[in-house]
């Protein structure tokens, strides 16, 4: 493995796209987590697949379609939610159903051969070229800047938001914020894992870390921990077996999830053997 | 010009209207009670006051100088949230406007070990929420409350989920912060409140308690009012106003 990232550009590009995308499903994932926002973000990431039909519709470059379709839904979502009386989740479910309708419309509207959407719906961490590389550096970047300067106002705002309210901290500006996030750190990971898993990419490391730690900056940290070693187990195991990258990353996280319980479970029952076991 | 002057409150929730002509002042240095069933619109009152609410009609003036502190009920967040005490009751101290890059500093940690040493739980400063008592979790809430001094404490049933004892205790403890600061508190419990409290607010649908009082129909009083406690609250010289549809005189 180390040898075929040393001699190949695009397994060291492969590399590159796992770090990156451990570190923005570490940071957005356990966001996404304890806000309870994992059916929305599925609905941005499958929104997005109507950009990217729009992409190759036009001729432009399908990830871009896809970043401007999550980009409106994710925004979309949350003002619908405050001005109607309509459950999030009715309206998630819209725009989940929507953007697929419109991507597989502007795929068959596209003159010539229809482009195979595969490794869009679910991945290919051995496809991301130097540009891809370029755009998640400057997406994670973004997220970065914006997430971690503001870690202390994040955390009142998922813990207890109508506090943060009475408090006078801009609650709207945050959540709006929040959500263009989202729909940056899905399009990061379209390449990777594809629209349909990654939403597991997101959700199950912090999950995992959540089992070891109660406070969110460790939580956050062992996410990045956990993905980066799912991604990297997942990378090795495709490279091996000729297996497609994106699903065997999300069945090393389900994987390792399971080891993680059963680690925790015994832990528990060896230090207190007489009590129950709370996850 | 200090404590809460509420004239002429109106609250609509779209075409609801949840609380009408309600005029009364809260004064300084004022232990009160809000009371009233499920739905009266203790909270919505309680949402005016703390400005998450604007009114359709009336006003509400607090003094620009004081500062509110502000424990909600502990069912509106999660308690498996991965955070430990001593975070919760920083966020208390956290600048209104977002500071980019902010970190509690040492001042600020030792300013909240002084608060939580006042409500005796500096010993749970590490602890995640989810292992607190509900009487431990409550005084958490009030500690994050008291972080910016305020001089006027709201509570939205802080004695919701805690036993008896606990009940006594934290009123204990209201009673003593009340030395420094107005306490305003809805409340269900009517049995242990009494003898903390120096006035009380009965909030609800043409329910006026104050006149039918006056007039002796305290019986009639009785049937609207839920509560046994009516006849002694009248004993131990309790002012009972009124909710919503009447004005307090």
């Amino acid at each position: 493995m180390i040898e075929a990232i040393l001699k190949y550009n695009y397994m060291q590009n492969a590399l590159m796209a796992a770090i990156l995308t451990s570190l923005i499903c570490g940071i957005m994932g356990t966001i996404i987590v304890e806000k309870r926002l994992v059916s929305m973000s599925g609905g941005i990431a499958h929104a997005s697949f109507g950009g990217i039909g729009l992409g190759y519709f036009l001729a432009i470059e399908p990830i871009i379609g896809g970043l401007l379709f999550a980009t409106i839904t994710s925004v979309s979502v949350g003002v619908i939610q405050r001005k109607t009386k309509n459950n999030a989740d009715t309206i998630v479910s819209m725009f989940w159903s929507g953007g697929m309708a419109l991507g597989i419309f502007f795929v068959a509207l596209t003159p010539g051969y229809p482009p195979d959407m595969t490794s869009y719906l679910f991945g290919d961490i051995l496809a991301v070229n130097q540009t891809y590389i370029r755009l998640m550096i400057i997406l994670t970047l973004i997220i970065l800047f914006i997430i971690l300067p503001l870690f202390n106002y994040w955390k009142l705002y998922l813990f207890d938001e109508e506090y943060a309210k009475i408090m006078g901290v801009k609650v709207i500006l945050l959540e709006t914020v929040l959500y263009v996030l989202i729909a940056l750190s899905i399009v990061i990971l379209i390449k990777v894992v594809g629209v349909i898993l990654s939403l597991a990419l997101l959700t199950i490391p912090p999950t995992i870390a959540k089992l070891f730690t109660y406070q969110l900056k460790w939580m956050m940290g062992l996410s990045v921990l956990f993905g980066i070693i799912f991604s990297l187990m997942g990378l090795s195991l495709s490279y091996y077996v000729n297996i497609p990258s994106g699903a065997t990353i999300i069945l090393v996280a389900i994987g390792g999830y399971f080891l993680a319980v059963i680690t925790k479970i015994m832990w528990h029952k060896r230090k207190h053997p007489k009590e129950d076991v709370m996850l | 010009m200090s404590g809460i002057h509420i004239h002429n409150l109106e609250v609509r929730y779209d075409q609801v209207t949840a609380l009408k002509d309600v005029t009364f002042d809260i004064k300084e240095n004022e232990f009160l009670g809000i009371i009233g069933p499920n739905g009266g619109g203790k909270t919505t009152l309680v949402k005016a006051i703390l400005g998450l609410i604007e009114p359709a009609v009336g006003t509400i003036t607090v003094d620009h100088q004081d500062v509110i502190g502000y424990v909600p009920q502990m069912t509106t967040f999660d308690r498996q949230f991965p955070i430990t005490v001593l975070e919760v009751i920083l966020m208390g101290h956290l600048p209104r406007t977002i500071k980019i890059g902010h970190r509690f500093n040492e001042h600020d940690k030792n300013h909240a070990m002084m608060v939580m040493k006042r409500l005796k739980i500096e010993h749970l400063s590490k602890r995640q929420i989810g292992q607190l008592s509900g009487g431990q979790m409550q005084r958490v809430l009030i500690a994050r409350a008291l972080m910016n001094h305020p001089n006027i404490l709201i509570l939205d049933e802080p004695t919701a989920s805690v036993d008896e004892k606990t009940k006594e205790s934290i009123y204990r403890m209201l009673k003593e912060l009340n030395k420094n600061m107005t306490v305003i508190m809805i409340t269900h419990d009517t049995a242990l409140m009494w003898p903390y409290l120096d006035r009380v607010i009965y909030i609800n649908k043409t329910v006026h308690l104050h006149d039918q009082a006056k007039e002796g129909k305290t019986a009639e009083a009785m049937d609207t009012c839920p509560i046994d406690w009516f006849v002694e609250g009248e004993k131990i010289q309790k002012e009972l106003l009124i909710g919503k549809g009447v004005k307090n005189d």
